[in-house]
């Protein structure tokens, strides 16, 4: 069976409004990359715990427009979001423990 | 009897079990748990890279007196400064910054096809298709120069502890700092270079599926939505390996 293949189906007509909304969101995502560049060449290396502070914002600014908009989990029932977003705070926990182990690591080398 | 089954099939959202957890499709619930385990996967990677980086010491003097050591860890500027063509040209993170503005741009384009497939877009599907997975190529090719700039090294190379020179790096010896640096390297850009590649693959399934109108007489494009789902993922790990790698 030759299926034809000039499709049949009209499709709807764009929505302008959502259109604008993804290249406004691609805008946003492409400024912090720039602004993380400035803080990353620009400001000075005394700055260090700063630009750190700075980077680690940054970056979760694109990764909440990332999941909320592209992947729109925003838009999703409040419940799911909450399923998908909570068990990450395990990872906190896996952060917390793990560092202050490299940091007795650290003291017994170097201390 | 008769009655209750009939109210369940006329909702073609409905799982087979008659109800629709959170209201989403069993596919795209599926996805999103599989991401989850795949994000701690990741983070996993990324915090030993930060057990590793804080139990060596670190680089003390100004960055225009730094060069590369055995024995503190490296700053990742003065180690990613190459650009293709650049040869000798100090252009700290350039080219990895080039390589997110590439890989977000065709996350971009991937809610552009997602868009398309809500209105039954075929044309719209496989233009934005093609481009996310033109950007997808564009990643790895950039990230396979990266890779063999990496594994070659500098002119210079570096003095190890026992003075002999190396050049570049692999899993053993590492021209720009501990060995550790080098194997964190390739495993976290690595194992994300291998998703971006999975990705590029499953792209070209549903760019394919949609081309010869299979997605079209399923009568839906949610197929695009999963796959773009994984693509999204894709692109917010790599932010934070950009930053946690090549920034912090």
């Amino acid at each position: 069976m030759i299926e034809p293949e000039v499709s049949t189906i009209k499709p709807q007509p764009a929505d302008k409004k959502k259109i604008f909304k993804i290249w406004w969101v691609a805008g946003i995502l492409a400024l912090v990359t720039a602004a993380e560049f400035y803080v990353a060449l620009q400001f000075p290396e005394s700055w260090k715990g700063f630009k750190i502070f700075l980077f680690i914002g940054m970056t979760f600014i694109k990764a909440g427009y990332i999941v909320m908009e592209f992947m729109h989990l925003g838009h999703e029932q409040k419940s799911l979001m909450w399923t998908i977003l909570i068990p990450t705070a395990f990872v906190v926990w896996l952060l917390g423990a793990l560092f202050i182990q490299a940091d007795a690591i650290y003291q017994a080398i170097y201390g | 009897m008769a009655n209750s089954v009939s109210v369940n099939t006329t909702n073609k959202d409905l799982w087979a079990g008659g109800a629709e957890p959170y209201k989403a499709s069993y596919g795209k619930l599926m996805m999103w748990f599989f991401l989850i385990s795949d994000a701690f996967t990741f983070s996993a990677f990324l915090i030993a890279y930060g057990v590793i980086r804080f139990r060596h010491p670190g680089y003390e003097g100004t960055l225009s007196d730094f060069s590369f050591s055995q024995t503190y860890w490296p700053v990742p500027e003065k180690v990613f400064e190459a650009f293709p063509f650049f040869h000798g040209v100090e252009l700290p993170l350039v080219f990895v910054g080039l390589m997110t503005f590439i890989l977000i741009l065709s996350s971009v384009t991937m809610v552009l096809a997602v868009e398309a497939g809500h209105r039954m877009d075929r044309q719209g599907v496989e233009k934005w298709m093609v481009w996310t997975i033109f950007g997808g190529l564009v990643f790895l090719g950039c990230q396979a120069w990266e890779w063999s700039h990496f594994i070659h090294g500098t002119d210079a190379g570096s003095r190890l502890l026992d003075g002999s020179i190396i050049y570049g790096a692999n899993l053993e010896l590492n021209q720009y700092g501990p060995p550790d640096f080098a194997a964190f390297f390739f495993f976290i850009t690595g194992f994300h270079g291998f998703h971006v590649f999975s990705g590029v693959a499953l792209n070209f399934l549903i760019f394919y599926q949609a081309t010869v109108g299979i997605l079209e007489r399923r009568g839906h494009y949610e197929m695009v939505e999963k796959v773009g789902l994984y693509w999204h993922f894709v692109d917010l790990v790599w932010v934070f390996v950009f930053t946690f790698f090549y920034l912090v």
